[in-house]
């Protein structure tokens, strides 16, 4: 077998926003389900070789050499018409890179960082190259957060959760309906994936992106109270309620309504009333 | 003492009156720049041969600056007496017993902060004040301790108007730390200038994230490597003025300043630059040093007859001078233009080691110069990355890169830095402008502070994109007063107008968010 690689979207050296204190985040190419309101569309798809961009990069960063689409970063101005253009949710800036290279480049922000967490896309779906990423950065003494949205059984690699310091689990919906309705697919698995990491101390933070009108977004977040509330006698683990915004966001579904501070303030009051102590309104 | 000509006189007479009509400077302001007139008359110092043309030019070809320290020295530029020594015995000049409580403590310093003499004629450090106030916390009830540390800041920020004096607190968390900085997050004010002296593993998390959530509103503290100081300059080291590392009861008789990128003008090559140009004028700005420690000690008289040194608050032999220089990066970037080369200080790596030659050449000169009265610093000065002025035009304080030019990523503007700031026990320091999400994860600047301190990174601060009190170079200033001062008002605080021009020629509202 060869070497395990994974596409990788893009790497924030220093990240305040994927996890506890600063963070390297690697988002990896291709997504399992479809959000409605994803930030980040270019993560989803694996690039065709259509060479739709490649003409329209004003900068001509992109070439196609040998039926391949080739990006130069010194040419590029991040003007991101390559992203907007895609048919195919994806980005022309990928780089397929093995568990040691993402590593390689993990290394030099020590010791100014705690951690990795990778993000996707949805990481799970390449769970032998977390695996080989985990091992090579907790060597360096770093702690490692997945962040996913929960579709993929955690408790079918435990090889991974040995090397996985936190989860940080997306819930969509509680119900199922609904949760079909934002992203295309059902959340039976999220829910018991939630429970399960729960019990094994491996659930970080269950976030709930907050777009009113989507979805019953007050009865989402009274139910996912209700049902998280007593695993928190195993292990704490906070809320991060995110608000819903346009940017990034395709344009067929960048009308939603972006819920206001009180709003978030009262779904906030309502995990409270479950015994949630630490939320946190982003 | 020479004489000088009906020309320049006249001239003077011609500033004198501008100040004494100036619209916008207050009264104090008004005093402190004409006592600076009536100073630029004298004509006592002892001038190296070569230094009328590297000093009195203009601006842009100015090799040496001495920051309008004026030309016959009254008093050291920078002051830090030993207010523990005060708080333990009293002053008898001012008839001040040792204080037995917080009020008494509060109130004493308050009236010594109003004897201490610096260039800006207002105390360059107050004090260690947690260490300071710690011993009189418990004399009076948590909520009116706040209380009294609250009026005592405000107190401060109204009377002591420049924010080039500096407070300090840390490494070890202690319970008037604490109230100090609750008390600086609601203020918000831009005096004093804090800095925290931290110590990884002295100094706990829970104290730091305290003190940056109090630089995410207030620009301060910032945080200075405790342990690369103490090593430097021993335990007794204060931080005062801008970033300033001095000796405990002593200071600094002066600060002169190389601009480095004007030296480069005068270079053909790099070559020449090292071998020729820089040694000559660093020869001459030393000279220039020297003559006005020897003035301030021999000639003075300050260190017979002030009250600081009879009474023991400072001595003779704690004083050291700051040998500084900016411009790095103008420098590095001049000079590999005249060889044709493309690379910009701060992006590639021969431009960077340029910079790191250039600093080696400047620090070997400085340990071979036998500086007079310096014996605190080993008979050198010590070296300085100074901040700039209000007035300088494309001059980049110290070693930073300039402003524009950040590199994208932080990780790599922290990589270069690594490589400067060992060089600066007097000082120095970069700024980063954080990003308003951060507020909900102070730990990310936490670890950052770590990494950095564990890299030899000397001193850093972080303030909050949104805030309004800004961090201009090294001091502070709310970008309300700024506002206030750009349409014509007058303002309390001197500071201000550096602020306001550092902000239209330096660009310090433009640095990369972070
Ligand atoms: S990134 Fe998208 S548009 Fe560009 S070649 Fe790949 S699939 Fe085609
Ligand atoms: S972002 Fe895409 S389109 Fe824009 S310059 Fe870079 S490669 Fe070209």
């Amino acid at each position: 077998m060869g070497p395990v690689k994974a596409v990788v979207n893009k790497i924030i050296p220093f990240s305040s926003v994927d996890g506890p204190g600063n963070r390297t985040a690697v988002f990896l190419q291709g997504c399992n389900i479809d959000c409605k309101y994803c930030h980040n569309p270019e993560t989803r798809g694996m690039c065709k070789n259509c060479g739709l961009c490649v003409e329209k990069c004003p900068k001509g960063a992109l070439s196609l050499e040998q039926g391949r689409v080739c990006f130069d970063s010194g040419k590029c101005v991040q003007c991101d018409t390559c992203i907007h253009i895609c048919p195919h949710d994806s980005s022309p800036r990928t780089e397929e890179l093995t568990p040691e290279e993402v590593s390689a480049r993990v290394r030099k922000q020590i010791p100014y960082i705690r951690g990795i967490s990778v993000s996707g896309g949805e990481c799970m779906l390449q769970p032998e190259f977390l695996t080989a990423l985990f091992s090579l950065v907790r060597a360096e003494g770093l702690t490692t957060l997945i962040d996913s949205n929960g579709t993929i059984p955690f408790w079918e690699y435990p090889e991974l959760m040995e090397v996985t310091d936190g989860v940080m689990l997306d819930i969509k919906a509680f119900d199922c309906r609904e949760h079909r309705h934002v992203t295309g697919a059902g959340n039976e698995t999220v829910l018991a994936n939630a429970l399960w990491l729960a019990e094994h101390k491996k659930l970080y933070e269950v976030r709930a992106v907050i777009v009113p009108g989507l979805y019953d977004t007050e009865n989402s977040i009274r139910q996912i109270g209700a049902y998280l509330a007593p695993c928190l006698a195993v292990s704490p683990f906070r809320v991060k309620l995110i608000a819903y915004r346009p940017m990034g966001v395709r344009r067929e579904y960048a009308d939603q309504k972006v819920p206001d501070q009180e709003y978030l303030n009262h779904l906030a009051e309502i995990l409270r009333s479950y015994g949630f102590s630490e939320i946190l309104i982003i | 003492m020479r004489d000088i000509s009906m020309e320049r006189v006249n001239k003077t007479r011609e500033a004198i009156l501008d100040i004494i009509k100036s619209p916008v400077l207050t009264h104090e302001q008004k005093l402190t720049n004409l006592a600076g007139q009536a100073d630029s008359l004298m004509e006592v110092l002892e001038l190296p041969e070569g230094l009328d043309e590297l000093l009195n030019v203009d601006i842009d070809r100015q090799c040496i600056c001495d920051l309008s320290e004026g030309h016959a020295p009254v008093r050291p530029r920078y002051i830090a007496p030993d207010y523990a020594k005060f708080m333990k015995e009293g002053c008898a000049f001012l008839q001040l017993p040792a204080p037995t409580d917080l009020y008494e403590a509060l109130n004493s310093l308050l009236i010594f902060y109003k004897h201490v003499p610096s260039v800006t004629n207002y105390p360059v450090y107050v004090g260690q004040l947690d260490e300071l106030l710690e011993p009189f916390i418990d004399t009076v009830d948590e909520v009116q301790a706040k209380k009294l540390l609250r009026m005592f800041m405000i107190h401060v920020d109204r009377t002591v108007l420049d924010s080039f004096s500096h407070a300090n607190i840390g490494p070890k968390p202690t319970k008037a730390g604490r109230l100090l900085l609750e008390v600086e997050t609601e203020l918000e004010h831009a005096v004093p200038n804090l800095t925290l002296k931290y110590e990884e593993g002295v100094t706990e998390d829970d104290f730091m994230l305290k003190a940056i959530e109090c630089a995410l509103h207030s620009a301060k503290p910032s945080f200075a490597n405790h342990k690369m100081f103490k090593s430097e300059l021993t335990e007794n080291y204060v931080i005062a003025s801008c970033y300033n590392g001095l000796p405990l009861g002593g200071g600094s008789y002066t600060l002169c300043r190389l601009i480095l990128g004007n030296i480069a003008k005068r270079a053909q090559s790099i070559q020449d630059f090292k071998e020729r140009e820089l040694p000559y004028v660093l020869n001459i700005m030393a000279r220039y040093m020297d003559a006005r420690v020897r003035f301030e000690v021999e000639e003075s008289g300050f260190f017979e007859h002030h009250f600081l040194v009879k009474e023991g608050f400072i001595r003779r032999e704690r004083f050291t001078a700051m040998f500084g220089l900016v411009g790095l990066a103008d420098c590095v970037n001049l000079l590999l233009k005249k060889e044709g080369k493309t690379g910009r200080f701060g992006h590639d790596e021969y431009a960077n080691t340029l910079g790191v030659e250039i600093m080696n050449i400047i620090n070997d000169f400085n340990n071979s110069h036998e500086a007079p009265y310096c014996e605190v610093s080993g008979g050198h000065y010590l070296l300085h990355a100074q901040v700039g002025l209000a007035e300088d035009q494309h001059v980049t304080p110290g070693t930073r890169i300039p402003i524009g030019e950040e590199p994208q990523e932080l990780i790599d503007h922290l990589q270069v830095l690594n490589r400067f700031h060992k060089y600066f026990p007097s000082g120095t320091g970069d700024i980063f402008p954080i990003d308003l999400t951060v507020h909900r994860n102070p730990e990310f600047v936490l670890d950052i502070i770590k990494g950095a301190f564990r890299q030899d990174l000397r001193y850093l601060s972080f303030y909050s994109s949104d805030s309004d009190v800004i961090r201009v170079t090294g001091y502070l200033v709310k970008r309300s007063e700024m506002e206030k001062l750009d349409s014509g008002l007058a303002v309390l605080q001197n500071t201000t107008g550096l602020g306001l021009g550092a902000s239209k020629n330096g660009h310090i509202l433009e640095r990369k968010v972070r």
